[in-house]
Order: structure tokens, then sequence, then C-alpha cells
């Protein structure tokens, strides 16, 4: 099986399947992903490993990412100059931290960066209020967005500085029963 | 506060840059480190968590900080570290490198265990093509997320049980007597004894059958379906003689009985235990309510539009309920006494309303059931108003079970609970006269069954009536089963898919639109009212999957007093089945046991008799008190850790400012005084795990991440 496709050499495939949580046949299926977000651009032999990045536009409009209010955020956290421009590298790595297989911790490292809107490595007040408002599209009138940003930061904050370090939103997520399930995408 | 967070940042191009900031384990975690290359921008990826303070992980690290033990530390494998591929990839080839340095019996023991891993992945991935309907429930958890998932994997999980039920029955009741003429075995039959309560009129028809009674005989389980393998009066044989040994029928009937309902609650413990766990742990009370809600509410499974909009309002819903919740508490604590009573006996008062409508469901039900079991002693020869009979009383479960939900709800509005619990409540109410009603079904079936005119049963039961009233009992339950089917499926296809049709593909003049739109107003409220109702309340995913494995325990406990009773007390009919020679069903163990050698079926008996009951029931008691006591000091035990993290959270700020007000001072004042002050201060700061001297107070480096 592995002897029949030339899109990656054996050893590559070797390096994937160590480094995420994918097996070959997964991989496989997500270079085409990739491939047919713009056939152009990224070719089908990746032995010589091309340096192609695909840009953020491109990746949201995925019909994994199309409905989620984070997927600028996601896109961002995953690419190399924050600007969401995706390797494949960068891709494969994105689906991996989201599969189901990924453990908890990684998985609050990198929840951690996109909540950071501001990436100032706490997550404070109007980060929580931007989540906010894109979770609910701005339905919630802005004096019951403040309450609730106010009870959450009450809720996980720690160290009283009244914004959530990554110690307090691990602390926090790991009491979270529903992270770990609703935390990843399928692909 | 700009001037203590921007300790944090250091920057990595001098070699006094905070070697001992870097040490900190604590920080190893926060360290947002910039890329070493020449490229423009700068990136950061949060440092990966090591387990056993092993660095040999970072190329970079092994140089400055002290240098570790390279082998033998228990490593993450490089996939759960939180890197770039490259850096991933480089760290696999830096450990590979590693191996090599080491002996060839560490290489291969490394070997082994990677290909065993990845043979154990690629396992898991074939047996998981096996999984019961495995591509459908993808495809609905990336249409509408984990919730719905939850509902459609508990109804996978509902069948496998069913299906292991049914092969144990089948391997151990039915196999061998199907085996048995061509294993060489002979069955001994039933002795029918001859008397009065031994008399089992033939069931198949004969002579001229007009054809729909065949369809008849199918919905209710009489007739031709009477004598097969599905209703208990097929089975006649009672013991089958082998060569070797005897296989003794009866008995395996009852223990196969007593062994699947174990079966059934070890399984469905299991599954429920995770959640269970997490349940205990937790606040039950809303304690990260909020937190949960806007960091892990959002299911990025979802990607289907509606399940996304119906996801988005089920959230802005959740957070309305909270923030109403809060409220609430706040009324609450306001109550004056005089509002206290008034609650209190408006709640009494609707509590007993609601125990009447229960009462009048039951006993309509009971009535349904009395009549429809007469109605069948004397058939009317009109085909569709005797099946219509017989069903009467699902029938009237199935009304009942649709109109209290609906009622139940409109009081509890009244009741003033807080929001949550009315949610409980409600479904807690629902769930118990589904099951009751079924408990009230059998109830009169076994009063019809054990009632004989002139109240003296001379065989136990009304053997006139019902000379094998536990094949009736199964077709009771046959022609509920059926009918739930039929529901199901109605509603789906004579009210859900018309809805979607009229809504999507009816194109139509003005006047038209205006008559499709009336009637679809009508549809969507109805269908609003019974299925979305649920969905716009949803439970959370992990919640609702325990929920829905307590109802199925409950289920299960009431589902078993029948099956004791039945099998303890109730007097077996003597014209068919395996106990015929037998005044109760149980009566076969004993029998069974007396035969066994002494000392085995001494110690059987034993174990039976009244003492070792209590002996049992006392221990079990004493386990249950302590694994409570083990539950309540773990909680506590998380609390006061949880109130250690925020007192060292709030030593470590306090340090660090004192330790930036020393450096300020020594700033200020330069020479070897304050060289050596801050040398000091250093010393002892790294003494007490806080920050460090000798900080360059830079600005935070620009992030390229920065939006």
């Amino acid at each position: 099986m592995g002897n029949k496709q030339t899109i990656f050499t054996d050893e590559q495939l070797d390096a994937y399947q160590d480094c995420t949580f994918f097996t070959r046949k997964e991989i496989l299926r997500l270079h085409g992903r990739y491939h047919e977000l713009a056939p152009h651009l990224v070719p089908m032999d990746y032995t010589n490993e091309p340096d192609v990045k695909l840009p953020l536009a491109l990746i949201v409009n995925m019909p994994e990412l199309k409905e989620n209010p984070f997927r600028n955020r996601i896109v961002e956290s995953f690419s190399e100059d924050g600007e969401g421009n995706l390797s494949f590298n960068d891709f494969v790595d994105m689906f991996s931290v989201l599969s189901e297989m990924a453990p908890r911790e990684l998985k609050a490292i990198y929840a951690f960066k996109i909540y950071d809107f501001n990436t100032d490595n706490f997550i404070c007040k109007e980060d929580l209020e931007k989540t906010l408002n894109k979770l609910t599209r701005e339905e919630l009138t802005s004096e019951e967005v403040n309450l609730v940003c106010e009870k959450a930061i009450e809720e996980a904050d720690l160290d009283g500085d009244s914004k959530l370090s990554f110690a307090d939103f691990e602390n926090m997520i790991s009491r979270a029963p529903d992270f770990l399930s609703t935390f990843h995408l399928r692909i | 506060m700009d001037t203590v967070d921007s300790v944090f940042y250091s920057d990595h191009m001098g070699p006094s840059s905070n070697p001992l900031l870097d040490q900190l384990p604590s920080y190893q975690s926060l360290l947002y480190r910039r890329k070493p290359s020449a490229t423009a921008g700068t990136k950061r990826r949060a440092s990966s968590r090591t387990r056993v303070g092993s660095s040999s992980s970072w190329k970079w690290k092994v140089d400055r900080v002290d240098e570790r033990p390279k082998v033998a530390c228990p490593q993450r494998p490089v996939r759960e570290l939180p890197k770039t591929m490259e850096e991933k990839r480089r760290d696999k080839e830096q450990r590979m490198e590693q191996a090599r340095d080491l002996s060839s019996w560490e290489q291969w023991r490394q070997n082994a265990r990677r290909s065993l891993r990845r043979l154990k992945e690629e396992s898991l991935d074939l047996l998981s093509t096996l999984e019961l309907w495995r591509g459908d429930i993808h495809v609905i958890e990336g249409m509408f997320g984990t919730g719905i998932l939850s509902y459609f994997s508990f109804l996978r999980f509902l069948v496998l049980l069913n299906f292991v039920i049914f092969l144990l029955m089948f391997s151990f009741v039915m196999l061998p007597i199907i085996v048995a003429p061509h294993a060489g075995g002979n069955s001994t039959f039933n002795a029918r004894d001859g008397g009065e309560c031994s008399i089992y009129p033939s069931t198949s028809r004969r002579g001229l059958v007009v054809f729909h009674q065949y369809i008849a005989d199918l919905l209710s389980g009489t007739g031709f379906l009477e004598g097969t393998y599905l209703f208990y009066g097929f089975y006649k044989v009672q013991a089958i003689n082998y060569p070797r040994f005897t296989y003794n029928l009866p008995l395996a009937y009852v223990l196969v009985t007593i062994a699947y309902l174990f079966l059934s609650l070890i399984w469905i413990v299991k599954r429920s235990a995770s959640g269970f766990k997490r349940k205990l742990v937790q606040d039950e009370d809303r304690f990260q309510s909020f937190c949960n809600k806007i960091f892990a509410g959002w299911d990025f499974c979802i990607t289907n539009e509606n399940a996304a909009r119906l996801k988005r309002s089920s959230l802005l819903y959740e957070l309305k309920t909270d923030l109403e919740e809060e409220r609430t508490k706040q009324k609450i604590a306001d109550r004056t006494r005089k509002d206290k009573c008034r609650i209190y006996v408006l709640r009494v008062v609707l509590n007993v309303f609601v125990i009447a409508v229960l009462a009048t469901c039951f006993y309509s039900i009971y009535r349904a059931t009395i009549f429809s079991q007469e109605s069948q002693m004397r058939p009317t020869g009109n085909v569709i108003l005797d099946l219509i009979y017989e069903y009467l009383p699902s029938i009237v479960i199935t009304l009942a079970n649709f109109i209290t939900p609906l009622m139940f709800t409109m009081i509890i509005q009244y009741e003033d609970y807080s929001p949550a619990f009315e949610i409980r409540f409600t479904l807690m109410r629902c769930v118990f006269m589904r099951l009751a009603s079924i408990g009230v079904l059998l109830f009169s079936l076994w009063s019809q069954i054990t009632f004989c005119p002139g109240n003296n049963c001379s065989c136990g039961y009304n053997h006139k009536r019902y000379p094998c009233w536990e094949s009736h009992v199964g077709q009771e339950m046959y022609k509920l089963m059926i009918f739930d089917f039929i529901i199901i499926g109605a509603v789906t296809v004579f009210v859900e898919f018309p809805r979607k049709l009229i809504v999507t593909y009816c194109d139509c003049g003005l006047a038209k639109c205006t008559i499709k739109y009336f009637i679809v107003f009508y549809i969507k409220k109805m269908t609003l009212m019974n299925n979305c109702r649920p969905a716009t309340r949803p439970f959370r995913a992990s919640s609702s999957n325990f929920f829905f494995l307590a109802v199925l325990l409950i289920g299960l406990a009431l589902a078993c007093v029948p099956v004791i009773v039945s099998i303890a007390e109730i007097s077996c009919s003597q014209a068919c089945g395996p106990f015929v020679n037998y005044t109760t069903s149980w009566e076969v163990v004993p029998q069974a046991v007396s035969q066994l050698p002494s000392g085995l079926s001494t110690f059987l008996f034993a174990l039976a008799s009244e003492p070792f009951a209590v002996t049992f029931f006392v221990i079990t008691c004493l386990v249950m008190f302590y694994f409570i006591a083990l539950a309540a000091a773990h909680k506590r035990v998380v609390d006061h850790l949880r109130e250690q993290l925020v007192m060292e959270g709030k030593d470590k700020r306090f340090l660090i400012q004192k330790l930036l007000q020393a450096q300020r001072t020594s700033v200020r004042s330069p020479g070897g005084h304050s060289r050596s002050d801050r040398g000091s201060q250093s010393h002892s700061a790294a003494q007490n795990c806080s920050s460090t001297g000798g900080v360059y107070l830079v600005q935070p480096p620009v992030s390229a991440t920065h939006v």
C-alpha cells in the first residue's frame, strides 16, 4: 500500500505518523483535502518538501471550519507567521491537535492561544467579551455580556489579577467536563 | 501591572537573560519562546511541560542549563509536544540520534515499543471499522455535534445490549433444543399429568382461515406465532439426555435470565461510570457553569448551518438561563416569610394535582387493559375492531405519555423553581410516568390472571382463560413493542418528512404561499411543542449521556421487579413451558442444587440462608459507606488544593513585586554595593523560586500573531 503512492516518501510518512496522531491513510487523505483547496498551488508531489502556504481565506472556507465562530483564530494560532497562512505541515498539525486522540494538556495549550485574541498571554476581560460575542453573534446585551465575563473571571481566576493566565485556564479546563468532547474537529 | 508582566518576557539575545526564570518548573510551562531563526516575524509557541524535569528534548536548553542525564527519563511522545511540525521532526531526529548512542538492547526495545504502538493503532483502526453504524454516526457527529451524537451512540449501545441478551438466551436455551437430535441426545418432554390445569388448547388455526387473520395473528402474537420460539409456551422440553450428562433446560432458563440481568447491570454501570465520576468530584451547583459554556460550549464538530444556528441559540438560551438563575437565587434569598408560605402551599397543591393526573392515567390504563382482556375472550368478528381492542392498552399508554409531559411543563412554571431544577424535575416526572405506566400494565395483567370466579384458583391462576399465562404476558409486551415502533415510524414519516417537503419544495403563487405559510406555521408549532423543545434546551453532552444511562439503570431496576416476582412467587402455568413440574420457576434451582455432591450442595444452601444474607448485606453497607466517605474526603482535598493554588499565586506576585522594588532601588544606586545586593537578591530569590535578578525591563516582543 505504501509503495503505490508517490506523494510522500516513506520517510516523510513515518515522520508524520510519529509527529501527529494520524495514520498513513489519514495523512494521505489530509493531503488530498489540502490539495483540493487550491489545486493549482498545491503540488501533488511533496517528496522534495515544497514551500507552499495557503492563505487564511481559503482555509476558513473549508466545510469543517465554516460554521465555527473561532475559525480565524484557530488558523492564526497554527500558522507560523501568525497571519493564518498554513503550510501543509501546519495544516496537519492543526487537525492533529484537534483530533480526538490528542491529550487534554495539548489541547488546553492551543485553546488558550485561540481564545487569547490580543496575544498577550493572558485572557483578559476584552478577550472574554470578544469570545462571547463571537459565540452568540452579539445577541446578548452589553450588560449581560459584562455580567457573564465578570462571573467567568470570578470562577476561574486563581491569582487575583482579574485576568486568566495559562495556569488559571488550565486549572479551569481540567474541570470542564465537555472540553475534550467539544474541542475536536472531525476530518 | 505592565511592569510586573514585563518581567515574564525576556530577550533571549544575551547570555544574562533570566536563566533562573527559565528553570522554574512552572515557567517552563508558560514560557513563550521566540523562534531562533532569521525569519522576519517572530513566532510564539508554548513550551512543553516536561514530566520529570527532563529537558533533554530542548536543544538550546541543553547547552544552557545544567546538563541533565539524557537517558531513561520518561519523555513525552513527540506528537504530544505543542510545537510546529519541523520542531517535532527535529526532536524526533534528535531522539533517534540519542537512541543510537544507547546500547543495542535499548535500541531494540525502543523499536519494539514503536512498532507495537503502530500495530496497536492499526488494529484499533481496523476494529473500529467493524463497529456498528460507524459511518452514519460519523456523519451525524460531523453535522450536528456531540450532543445529538450521544443520543445515537446510546441507541447503538441499546442495540448491542439487546443483541447480546438475545445471544445468551439463544445459545443456552434454544440451541440445545435445536442441536439435540443431531448430537445424539434425546429430549424428554413434560409429563402431562392429565389434570385440568394442564389442558392447553391448540392455538394454531385449522380449516379455512381468512388471509387477514394471519396478519392479525402477526400483529398480536397469537395463532401461528404463539407456537414459535418467540413465546414461552414453545419450550416444552424438560431435559436433554446426552450419553454422558443431562442438560437441565429449566435450570438453564432460570440461570440465563438471572445472568443477563446481571450482565446488563454491570455493562450499564461501567458505561456510566466515567460520567458519574466527574459528577461526584465536581460540585453539583453550577460551580463553573459560565467558564464551561464559554470555553467548552461550542461544539467544533458542527458543520451544518442549521445545527450551528441551533447550537448558537441554545448556548444563548443557556447563558440567559444561567443569568436568570443568578437572579432567581437572589430573589429566593430575598423572599419574605409570607412569600415562602404562599409558594409552599402552591407547590403542595400542584404536586397533589400532578399525583391526581398520574393516578387518573394509571387507572385508565388499568381499565383499558381489563377491557382489552375481556374483549379478547369474546371476539366481535370485525378484524380491525378486534385489533384496536387488543392494542387498547398500548394506545392508552402512548396517549398518556404524549399528554402528560405537556401538562407537566405547563404546571412547573407556576411552581417557581430555579430553571435548572425545573428541567430536571419535569424530566423526572416524565420518566416516572413512562416507567410506571408499564408497571401498571403488568400489574393489571397479573390481577386478571390471578382472578378466578368464585375466588379460589385451583391451579394458582385462572387456567380456563389463560392456560399458558406466560405466553399471554409475552404477547402483550410484543404488542406494546410493535405499537411503539409503528408510532416512531409514523411520526417520522407523517410529520417530519412532509414538513420538510412543504418547507423546501413547495413553490407556489402568492395566495398559495400565504396558505402554505399558514399551514407551515401550525405544523412548525406542533413539532416545536413535541420535538424541538428538547433541542433548544439541551443538556451538556457529557451530562446528558449520564442521564440516559441513569434512566436506563432505573428502568432496569424496575424491570427486575416483575421478573423476580414472577420467578419466585407466581405459580407457573402447568399446561405449557419448561416448569410444568414445579410450582414456581425458582424451585428448579434448589432441586438441581440438592442433586449436587453433598459438600457443594450444603455450601450453596448455606449461601442462601438468612445468616449469610444478613452478613452480606452488612458488609455491602460498610463498603458503600467507606466509598462515600472516600469521595467526600477527595472533594475536601480538591477544595483545599484549590485554596493552596490561590495562595501560591498570590505569594508569587507579592515576591515579584518586592523584587522589582528592590531592583528599582538598586538600579537607582549603581555600584558594587548594588551588584552584591542584586547578587544576594537573586540568590534569595532563586531560593524562593520566584523571579530573577538581573532582569531587563524590555517591552514585550512584537508578536506577529497580534491581530
